[in-house]
C-alpha cells in the first residue's frame, strides 16, 4: 500500500496517536488574524474554512466558503523556529573563580509536524544540509531533526506570492515526509495520504483507513496542476546564479537599496536563512554564565564588524549580500540555491520588495555597471 | 615521552575546553602574549595559520591564530585588546583559565614553497598568524632557494617580536626587513607601506611562494604588487579576516562570495581571494 484515504475523524485520531507517543504536535492554527504554526490538539484546531491573500508587503485571512483544513497557501511563519529556534541555549557554565564546568543542555521534546507544505520541506532539507550535512554537524539542530514525524500536506491553491513552481520545490511533497496528505472536500470530505516511510505506514495502521482509488490519485495530480497554473511569479532557477554573479555592481542594487529599510523581516521569515550570533550572559552573582545562539541577520550593521566598522555598512551591499547568497553563491556552497519559492519574504516585506522582479529587472539589463554604488 | 594529557576529537565543537594561563608577557602598548596549558583532555594540534575561538567565561569568543605550539599541547596566543572580549582575555591572570575551542581552519602551505623562493609579508599583528610558519621555514631553511621576512608596522613600538626579527636575520638564507608607517627619532629603518620595501627582497617570481597577513588592504596591494612583478596569484596565500561567532559554518558571518572563511580559509590562495576582496563591501 502506499497511499489510503481517512475521514476527518481519522485524521483527528492520527494527531492523538502522535500525542499518545509522546510527540509535541505541531500544525497551522489561527492566531492574531493569521496562519501560525503552534501546537494543535486536533484537526479542530486547524484553520477550518480559512483562506488567506498575500502579496508583496500584505497578508490578510478570510473565510471560505467551505470548511477545508488546509485551504490556506504558506503559514505566516515557517516551522525554523521549532528546528532552529530564535534563541536557544548552547551550554551553562558554573564560574568558580578560576575555572569553568560546562553543562549542556537538556535534550528536546520529540515533534510531530503536521500539514507541512512542499516549500517548506524544500526549506527543511536546505537547513539540513548547512547544520548538519558538512564538516560539522549542529548538536541541537542533529537533535531535534532527528526524530520529527512529518506530515506534509500538498497544495490544491497557489497564493499570488508562491513561486515554488519555477524553484522546483513544489507544490507536492515528494520526499523528506512520514505521510503526505491532500484534502478532498465534498458530500463526503476524505484526507488522501501518501506514505512516505515504514513509521508513517505504521501510524496510518493505527487508524480507520479505506485504500485510495486511481481516481482519487488523479484528483490529487489535478489539484497539483493547478496549483502550479495558478502561480504568475517565478525564477529562471537555470539561470539566476550566472546572471546575480556577473552583475554585482549592476545599478538596480542602489535602486532596491532606496526602498529597503533593512528591517530584517525577510531573513526571519525565511524557512532557509540560518544566520544566528552567539551571546554570553552571567548572572548577578557571577557565578553562571550561559552562552546562547539566536538568530542573527546579514541585513544589520552588526553582523560584519570587524576592527569597530562593519564590513557591508551600505544597505545597497547587504540586500545584495542576502539575494546573491539565496540565488548564487548558495549554489557555490551547498550545491542548490538557497530560495525554495515560498514566497515569505516578498509577503512580509514592510516595503513589498519582490525578489522575483529585482532578478528580472537585472537580467533585463545584464551587464549594466554602477562600481561601488551611489555615494551617500 | 607519552602525552600525559589525551586530545579530545569526539568533543562539541561549539563547547570550549578550559585552558590555564601559565604564562603573560606584553609584547607592545595594547598586545599581549598567553601561554596557555590544558586544565583537562587537550585538543588536537594546530597548524601554522589555523584558529582557535578563545572564550573569556561569560563575557564572550573571539577567534585567535594559533601563536606557538608548545610542548604538551601548550600553545601561545597573541592577543591585541581593541574589545570587550580581547580586552578581557589579555587581562587574564596566570593561574586563571580561558575556554578554547578549535583548532579551526585553512592553514599555511609551507610545503609548497619547498624548493622555491619563500616571502612573508606581515602587517602589524598579521605577524601573529604567520609567525609560527616563520618559525618552522627558519628551522629548514636550506629547503628553500631562500626567506625573505617583510614586516610592516605603524610605529617602531609597534613592531612584535622584534628579537626575533633580529634573529631570523642573522640566519643565512634568511632576509627580514622591516618597515614603519611613522619613524620616531631612534628609527634607522624603512619609513612607508610593506609594497614599498617588497622589492628589496631577492627572489625569482615564477618560482615563488608568498604568504600575506595583515590588514584587508595592505594583503590586497600586495598581492597586486606580486602579481604585477610576475609571481603567480595561486601561489600567493592570504589570512582573510571576518566577524566569526561559531568557527563550523553555521552561523554566517564569515560569508565570503561562495564560501565561509571559518571553513575554507582563513589562509585562502589570492587568485580565489583577491576577486572578492576586489568588490567593494562584498
Amino acid at each position: 500500500m502506499t497511499d489510503a484515504l481517512v475521514t476527518t475523524a481519522a485524521f483527528d485520531a492520527l494527531l492523538g496517536a502522535l500525542a499518545d507517543d509522546g510527540r509535541r504536535v505541531i500544525g497551522p492554527r489561527v492566531r492574531d488574524g493569521a496562519v501560525v504554526l503552534d501546537d494543535l490538539d486536533g484537526v479542530a484546531d486547524l484553520p477550518v474554512g480559512w483562506a488567506d491573500e498575500q502579496s508583496p508587503g500584505r497578508y490578510r485571512l478570510r473565510r471560505r466558503d467551505d470548511d477545508a483544513h488546509f485551504g490556506f497557501t504558506t503559514p505566516s511563519t515557517s516551522w525554523k523556529p521549532f528546528l532552529h529556534p530564535a534563541r536557544e541555549v548552547v551550554f551553562r557554565a558554573r564560574l568558580d573563580g578560576a575555572g569553568f564546568e560546562v553543562t549542556p543542555p537538556d535534550a528536546p521534546e520529540p515533534l510531530a509536524f503536521i500539514g507541512v507544505r512542499a516549500c517548506d520541506l524544500a526549506g527543511i532539507a536546505v537547513q539540513d544540509r548547512v547544520l548538519g550535512g558538512g564538516r560539522f554537524v549542529d548538536a541541537g539542530y542533529a537533535a531535534r531533526r532527528s526524530d520529527v514525524f512529518v506530515v506534509a500536506a500538498d497544495c490544491g491553491e497557489s497564493g499570488p506570492t508562491c513561486f515554488c513552481g519555477s524553484m522546483g520545490t513544489g507544490p507536492t511533497a515528494t520526499t523528506g515526509f512520514d505521510l503526505a496528505v491532500g484534502e478532498r472536500l465534498g458530500d463526503e470530505p476524505r484526507f488522501f495520504v501518501r506514505i512516505g516511510s515504514a513509521r508513517g505506514a505504521a501510524l496510518l495502521e493505527r487508524v480507520e483507513h479505506t485504500p485510495a482509488t486511481e481516481a482519487d490519485r488523479a484528483d490529487a495530480r489535478a489539484a497539483a496542476a493547478r496549483a502550479v497554473a495558478g502561480q504568475s511569479r517565478s525564477v529562471a532557477a537555470g539561470e539566476v546564479a550566472g546572471l546575480l554573479a556577473r552583475n554585482l555592481e549592476h545599478p538596480r542594487w542602489d535602486e532596491v537599496a532606496e526602498r529597503c529599510l533593512a528591517c530584517t523581516n525577510c531573513t526571519l521569515v525565511c524557512p532557509t536563512c540560518f544566520c544566528t550570533s552567539v551571546e554570553d550572559s552571567v548572572d548577578l552573582a557571577g557565578t553562571e554564565a550561559v552562552r546562547s545562539r539566536r538568530w542573527d541577520s546579514c541585513f544589520t550593521l552588526d553582523f560584519t564588524a570587524l576592527g569597530g566598522a562593519p564590513v557591508r555598512g551600505s544597505v545597497r551591499s547587504r540586500y545584495r549580500q542576502w539575494l546573491t547568497h539565496k540565488l548564487s553563491t548558495w549554489q557555490d556552497q551547498f550545491g542548490e540555491l538557497g530560495c525554495v519559492g515560498c514566497g515569505r519574504c516578498l509577503t512580509w516585506c514592510p516595503v513589498g520588495i519582490d525578489l522575483t522582479e529585482e532578478v528580472a529587472a537585472i537580467g533585463a539589463t545584464d551587464g549594466a555597471e554602477n562600481p561601488g554604488g551611489t555615494p551617500s | 615521552m607519552a602525552d600525559p594529557v589525551a586530545v579530545t576529537l569526539d568533543a562539541d565543537p561549539m563547547v570550549p575546553v578550559p585552558y590555564e594561563v601559565v604564562a603573560r608577557r606584553a609584547l607592545s602598548d595594547d598586545t599581549t602574549s598567553l601561554t596557555l596549558a590544558p586544565a583537562g583532555p587537550r585538543l588536537a594540534d594546530a597548524r601554522p595559520g589555523q584558529f582557535f575561538m578563545l572564550w573569556a567565561p561569560g563575557v564572550g569568543e573571539i577567534p585567535i591564530s594559533l601563536g606557538v605550539a608548545g610542548p604538551g599541547g601548550q600553545v601561545e596566543e597573541s592577543i591585541r585588546a581593541v574589545g570587550a572580549v580581547s580586552r578581557a582575555l589579555s587581562a587574564t591572570p596566570v593561574g586563571g583559565r580561558i575556554g578554547l575551542r578549535g583548532p579551526f581552519g585553512t592553514s599555511w602551505d609551507l610545503d609548497a614553497a619547498v624548493g622555491r623562493h619563500l616571502l612573508l609579508v606581515a602587517g602589524g599583528v598579521g605577524l601573529v598568524p604567520l609567525r609560527p610558519a616563520v618559525l618552522d621555514a627558519v628551522e629548514r631553511a636550506s629547503d628553500f632557494r631562500g626567506i625573505g621576512v617583510v614586516v610592516g608596522a605603524r610605529t617602531p613600538g609597534d613592531l612584535l617580536f622584534q628579537d626575533e626579527l633580529t634573529d631570523w636575520g642573522e640566519r643565512p638564507g634568511v632576509q627580514v626587513v622591516t618597515t614603519v608607517d611613522h619613524a620616531d627619532r631612534a628609527w634607522h629603518g624603512h619609513v612607508g607601506v610593506v609594497t614599498e620595501v617588497l622589492d628589496l627582497v631577492d627572489l625569482d617570481p615564477a618560482r615563488t611562494t608568498a604568504m600575506v597577513c595583515g590588514p584587508e588592504v595592505m594583503m590586497r596591494f600586495v598581492a597586486q604588487a606580486l602579481d604585477g612583478r610576475g609571481v603567480p596569484l595561486a601561489d600567493v596565500q592570504l589570512s582573510l579576516e571576518r566577524n566569526m561567532k561559531c568557527a563550523i559554518g553555521h552561523c554566517g558571518h564569515c560569508q565570503i562570495g561562495g564560501g565561509f572563511v571559518c571553513l575554507d580559509g582563513p589562509v585562502v590562495a589570492a587568485d580565489r581571494a583577491l576577486p572578492l576582496l576586489q568588490v567593494r563591501e562584498r
